[in-house]
């Protein structure tokens, strides 16, 4: 019986051990590779253009830099944004991207609707989905407009509703 | 669960393995003397694992390289546990793989016929420093840069080989991004396979000889390894652990200055490990110089390859080994009295302070009057009622967002008399001087959302010495980051052209070190003199 409760406590203390130390370095590891870097807030609003030659139904895509912080660089960037005129002063500012898998869509004149090269997505003035597999309409910069000029900020995803 | 077992035993045999490999029998000695080898395997393996997570977040060439590191620890949750575990799991294993080396040495276990085992073992030993060496550079830091700058030299004194050995390292007189992407490639993807295959080696010449026994063991029954043995090295791994553990979290490996090959004023040192070669380089002078930095080395790790050939005696007790008790004392001796000299003899930094540059340095560049402004932030106790960004609510406004909205003289007489521009405000009024308000209305001016835990994070030492700055009026005839006089010179860069000694001397007596000059002697208190002095010593240049 001594030579067995010697044994039981030396696999105890073994697989005790090896336990702690597993933990010791396993939840580091994890919470290092899992959680988002306590990157320091970016600057919120980048100038995108003038808007004043801008007519009301009429997309027009504005090329802009923006800086990224990429990991350990802040890279400037070019971006892209598809700009409608909704109203006198209102405006509303999509990302470039397919709410679908990401491809850069474009605005078809003749059909009058932002079409998607990929999965043949179509999404209508407002960015709602017209048709195709697209789970969302179009993703939204927030947005500012002052003397004509358009200030972005960060990307809003929309919230579901398709066609 | 059994089922799945047996199909694994029958198609590969593991369960057969590892049992051979549990049940070996040892001699009947066997002890806690034997624990090393684990330790060091399993502090090896431990530096594979913290080493492909750092690398995960790390960009091998200079200049990136400084900027991923600094990103690990001061941007990644948990990045600085995992670089503190490989930095001191170096140093662990070092010292580990030596007391196994000197535990074999004493007990002569390295007698015929574990001769290989003991040679594959000098080279081990050997592989482990060249990751110290190789590992150095790679936060390429100051510390990081001198340091391979001597390695690459003395590798090139080598007889003959020399300017080859340089050239493989990518040194061809200057270090550059050959020699980073060489030291990168040696350290992740040549020496780990390579200590893996010897370590095997190693094991695998273990386990033909058997664990070497003692004179008298032979009448013993013979042990299993497990679980006795089993246990001790798992109590000496955790032991071991938890030393690495506690070092890692409570002794900060600090991030440097940025690699800089103008900077005069550095001191470089290598590890503590290779302290003593570098204190023996300094003894050989001129034409012997290759005999320090090449010679001496050479002759040692051959003497320590050759030692199963020159000590051919039968086993004996260990008691009974005196010369080989004899020759690790005098190494011992040898090596404590080579690091202390090379400690004793390191000349005192030039900048009293050292500054860990994986926290923010934004209020580096901070005018001394700004600077100042959140020695008076913190001294009138601001943040009891305020925020700098958003947090916990408190009483007063959010000040990056409220503060920049208001020009200085607004912010200086709502200090003076909050409720006159802010009625009904339960703000107590500010007890500074003129110049006092002025400073903190400008620190507040600098605040932006974005800098603003940053600049709280702006060292003691640098807001005091920045507030005896003020106080003394000294931006009427210098300049600091661009604010200030040009009467006398610019203090950015101080510490390339001066040291401590002679800053404080020259506060005293201008005039002895400084003939004719205008500046008057200040008398500062000694707590004044020091954060004043390490303030200058930290401006960036």
């Amino acid at each position: 019986m001594p030579v067995e409760n010697r044994r039981t406590f030396l696999l105890g203390a073994i697989y005790g051990l090896w336990g702690l130390i597993a933990a010791a370095l396993g939840i580091p590891a994890s919470v290092y590779l899992l959680l988002p870097p306590k990157a320091r807030q970016d600057d919120e609003w980048v100038e995108a253009g003038d808007i004043a030659a801008l007519k009301p139904g009429e997309p027009a895509e504005i090329v802009f830099r923006r800086n990224r912080r990429d990991g350990w660089k802040i890279t400037s960037q070019k971006s892209t944004v598809w700009v409608v005129k909704t109203g006198q002063r209102d405006v509303a500012a999509y990302a470039p991207q397919c709410t679908h898998l990401g491809c850069a869509y474009h605005w078809d004149d003749r059909r009058r609707e932002f079409l998607c090269p990929c999965h043949s997505s179509s999404f209508g003035l407002d960015g709602r989905v017209l048709s195709g597999p697209a789970p969302r309409p179009l993703d939204r910069y927030e947005v500012r407009v002052e003397n004509n000029k358009l200030l972005l900020g960060r990307v809003r995803q929309s919230g579901g509703g398709g066609a | 669960m059994r089922r799945i077992a047996d199909w694994l035993e029958h198609r590969t045999g593991i369960e057969s393995a590892v049992r051979s490999f549990l049940y070996e029998e040892i001699p009947a000695s066997s002890n806690w003397r034997q624990v090393f080898g684990s330790v060091a395997v399993f502090l090896f393996l431990t530096q594979v694992f913290t080493g492909i997570l750092l690398s995960f977040n790390y960009a091998p060439t200079p200049g990136d390289a400084y900027n991923s590191v600094r990103y690990i620890v001061a941007e990644l949750t948990g990045g600085r546990l995992i670089r503190g575990l490989h930095h001191w799991g170096a140093s662990m294993l070092i010292v580990v793989v030596v007391l196994h080396m000197v535990q074999v040495f004493l007990y002569g276990a390295y007698k015929k016929p574990r001769e290989a085992t003991w040679m594959v073992g000098v080279v081990l030993l050997l592989l482990t420093l060249a990751y110290g060496l190789t590992g150095y550079l790679l936060p390429w830091d100051n510390r990081a840069y001198w340091g391979t700058v001597v390695t690459t030299q003395i590798a090139g004194k080598a007889p003959l080989l020399g300017p080859y050995v340089s050239r493989l390292l990518g040194s061809g007189g200057e270090i550059g991004v050959v020699t980073f992407a060489r030291f990168y490639a040696l350290h992740v993807l040549l020496l780990p396979p390579a200590t893996l295959l010897l370590i095997g080696a190693h094991i695998y010449l273990v386990r033909k000889h058997g664990v070497a026994p003692l004179p008298g063991d032979e009448a013993l029954p013979r042990k299993k390894f497990f679980p006795g043995q089993v246990f001790r090295d798992t109590v000496a791994i955790f032991i071991a652990f938890a030393i690495l553990f506690t070092l890692a979290v409570a002794a900060r490996v600090p991030l440097e200055r940025i690699a800089d090959p103008t900077d005069t004023s550095y001191i470089p040192r290598p590890e503590w490990y290779f302290l003593f070669l570098f204190q023996t380089l300094k003894w050989f002078e001129g034409p012997l110089e290759v005999v320090g930095a090449v010679v001496l080395p050479g002759l040692a790790v051959a003497a320590l390859i050759l030692v199963p050939f020159i000590d051919r005696g039968r086993a004996v007790r260990v008691t009974r080994r005196t010369a080989a008790f004899t020759a690790v004392t005098l190494a011992g001796v040898t090596w404590t009295g080579l690091t202390v000299a090379a400690v004793a003899t390191t000349p005192k930094p030039v900048t009293p302070v050292q500054i860990d540059f994986s926290e923010p340095t934004d209020w580096m560049h901070l005018s001394p009057e700004e600077l100042a402004g959140i020695g008076y932030f913190r001294g009138e106790a601001c943040a009891t009622c305020h925020n700098l960004v958003e947090g916990k609510a408190k009483v007063g406004p959010d000040l990056a967002l409220a503060a920049p909205r208001k020009s200085a003289a607004e912010m200086i007489a709502h200090f003076q008399n909050p409720a006159q521009v802010v009625p009904g405000t339960a703000m107590p009024a500010v007890q500074l001087t003129g110049p006092q308000l002025n400073a903190l209305a400008a620190f507040l001016l600098k605040l932006t959302p974005r800098n603003a835990a940053a600049l709280q994070a702006a060292p003691e030492f640098a807001v005091t010495g920045a507030m005896v700055y003020q106080a003394n009026r000294c931006g009427a005839c210098h300049q600091v980051n661009g604010m200030g006089m040009r009467i006398g010179p610019p203090l950015n860069g101080l510490a390339r052209r001066r040291d401590a000694a002679w800053v404080e001397q020259h506060f005293r007596e201008p005039q002895k070190l400084s003939p004719g000059t205008i500046m008057p002697p200040y008398r500062f208190t000694p707590a004044e003199m020091k954060a004043l002095s390490a303030y200058l010593f930290t401006l960036p240049e």
